[in-house]
């Protein structure tokens, strides 16, 4: 079986130095942002899809594990908030906390039934979990239905921070993002993260060297999840709603497409990607159904001649680790 | 119990479906090891090859179970010698990522030209047959009255999976076929042209799609979404299944479909998920599938 990212480079101490300095010059660029009359509404929403990439990015680049259901921590988590927030009245602070909490229960119980399996099969368990989780919130009174859960209040941060004033919003959109890709990078960089990668490339060897791996999947899957959820908890407060959209399972097809357009496997492809197809989304929104053509193309173009992505071929080019 | 024993022939109904498609999928997966994702949409467009026969030439339901499997059929040969014959011996998560670009791509255009909205299909009025006129109106079994499309769906696809089965199983081109799956270098070395026969597999798969879609279209409205939600129970179908056999995935679509109509008639809310459900139970128990092989 051939691998399925391009990581041949080893990490060296250059390579990380090379990655310090990327992320160093996307926190200043994204800090920028207020001031430069971009429409902040669209990199906020970028944003939250970029973690969510990473975090999908997590389990496949690094664990070599295709889940085809990550929209089911998006939405659960955003249903979570945006209850907790709406019917329950609580701060954003605590409303983030229940989505969170409740993206990490469900990563525990579907990872716990998916990861028995590799490949193919791994992606079609996580693939038909999350539509059962789908039909579920259908018909759950709480979520509402096709209207979804609306008008959610965005309150104030710690009681400091007003996230009503976009400014606010975005800065603390921002530093969530941030943090969680952080989280991200220094686990791929850590011991766990290199048996991780050991497992990716060679399963059987990592577990006739001791590694009991099932245990460093699921605690690769449930770490996704919950970053995933954490994401999904951001985005209600920039869309002030969760809605169905967020659980079906076309949204897990364009995180997976996001992934691939940006560079499975490296750290700042899923960012990149995410950028790209939201702002194809923003852009092209007067095609209508031609948008989702174009999706498909870049999908079958990804896969037949461009399988490094944006961010793996420029790394590719430079023979960098990025 | 009229309204048991119609769930049940809905659940029959779907079953057959389910049965054909994830029949394909076990045929494709087996040659090609690709989980064929653009099956939903290759269904669909089955299901507008019969309403394009007969809206812009006149051909009608008999011609067109013949005609719309060839014509989808040649449609993923296509696919197969442009596209994913480029994949062999990569991970086999490509091919899932490419097909469902493809999918992506065909619903797209679909939906472009036809919204979202169904077009009717009409249940074939001939020929002629003992006070039967075609395969419309239905008959009194007593116990409850059967549609006789209904019935004519359930007993054609039965007939068609069997046929497959034999094919596959019992003939010599089936042997050569498994044989290929096995060992394509080995299958090669007698002379036999393999990557023509995983093309001509494709076909096969995706010819089954498109009778599926055929047989649907009187029932279900054609719809370019009409594969989209469907291909996700049926590939829950396969997980249970366990992509082994040929049969498994026979039974297991027919099962699931039965199970599903029951559970519509004794606990309509969980009608959606219990296939999902069961899908969850059989694999904290057995993580291969009913009949699976390892992966």
């Amino acid at each position: 079986m051939s691998a399925l990212t391009d990581d041949t480079l080893p990490v060296t101490p250059r390579a990380m130095r090379d990655e310090m300095i990327m992320f160093a010059a996307m926190a200043v660029l994204l800090g920028l942002v207020p001031m430069s009359g971009i429409y902040p509404f669209f990199v906020m929403q970028a944003l939250c899809f970029a973690l969510l990439a990473c975090a999908f990015n997590l389990l496949i680049g690094y664990g070599g594990l295709l889940s085809f259901g990550h929209a089911m921590f998006l939405g659960t988590a955003g249903y979570c908030s945006a209850h907790a927030l709406k019917v329950w009245g609580f701060t954003p602070e605590l409303g983030i906390l229940v989505g969170v909490a409740g993206a990490a229960a469900l990563s525990v119980v579907t990872g716990f039934i998916s990861i028995r399996r590799q490949g193919i099969y791994f992606a079609m368990i996580t693939l038909a979990l999350s539509q059962l989780l789908y039909f579920i919130y259908l018909q759950a009174p709480f979520t509402h239905g096709e209207d979804g859960i609306q008008g959610i209040p965005q309150g104030r941060l710690f009681g400091i921070f007003d996230l009503s004033k976009p400014t606010v919003l975005y800065y603390v959109v921002l530093a969530g993002f941030l943090g969680g890709f952080l989280l991200i990078y220094r686990t791929i960089n850590s011991p766990f993260g290199e048996v991780l990668k050991s497992i990716r490339e060679n399963e059987q060897r990592a577990i006739s060297l001791g590694y009991k791996t099932d245990q460093y999947k699921l605690l690769a899957f449930i770490l996704s999840g919950t970053i995933a959820g954490f994401a999904g908890s951001l985005k209600v407060f920039v869309a002030q709603n969760a809605s169905l959209t967020d659980v079906h399972w076309t949204m897990s097809g364009e995180i997976v497409l996001m992934t691939l357009v940006g560079g499975l496997g490296t750290v700042f492809g899923p960012v990149v990607g995410a950028f790209v197809i939201i702002a194809m989304q923003q852009y092209l929104a007067g095609f209508g159904q031609w948008v989702t053509v174009i999706q498909g193309v870049i999908f079958v173009a990804c896969v037949l001649t461009f399988r490094r992505g944006i961010i793996g071929e420029i790394a590719h080019y430079f023979r960098r680790s990025l | 119990m009229q309204a048991l024993y119609a769930q049940l022939l809905v659940g029959l109904i779907n079953g057959s479906f389910y049965a054909l498609l994830s029949l394909g999928l076990a045929v494709i997966f087996g040659m090609l090891n690709i989980i064929n994702f653009a099956h939903g949409a290759l269904y669909m467009m089955g299901a507008f090859c019969a309403y394009f026969l007969l809206h812009l030439t006149g051909i009608g339901y008999w011609w067109a179970l013949i005609i719309a499997p060839i014509a989808v059929g040649i449609f993923g040969m296509i696919l197969e010698r442009t596209m994913l014959q480029w994949l062999a011996g990569l991970d086999h998560l490509y091919g899932l990522l490419l097909t469902f670009g493809i999918a992506l791509i065909v619903q797209g255009v679909f939906q472009n030209y036809f919204g979202s909205s169904g077009l009717p299909y009409a249940i074939p009025d001939y020929p002629e047959v003992g006070g039967f006129r075609g395969l419309q109106g239905g008959m009194n079994l007593g116990f409850m009255f059967l549609p006789i499309y209904r019935g004519w769906v359930v007993v054609f696809s039965l007939v068609v999976c069997l046929a497959t089965w034999f094919l596959i199983e019992k003939t010599r081109l089936g042997a050569y076929l498994r044989a290929a799956t096995e060992n394509p270098t080995l299958v090669r070395a007698f002379g036999i042209n393999v990557p023509r026969m995983i093309t001509l597999t494709y076909g096969l798969g995706v010819g089954l799609a498109a009778l599926a879609g055929v047989l649907s279209a009187p029932i279900n409205q054609v719809r370019p979404l009409m594969g989209a939600d469907l291909i996700i129970v049926v590939f829950a179908v396969v997980v249970i299944g366990g992509m082994g056999s040929i049969m498994g995935s026979i039974i297991t679509g027919f099962a699931l479909g039965v199970i599903e109509g029951l559970t519509k008639y004794f606990y309509p809310e969980a009608s959606n998920t219990v296939v999902f459900v069961l899908m969850v139970l059989v694999l904290l128990v057995k993580p291969t599938g009913l009949t699976g092989r390892t992966a």
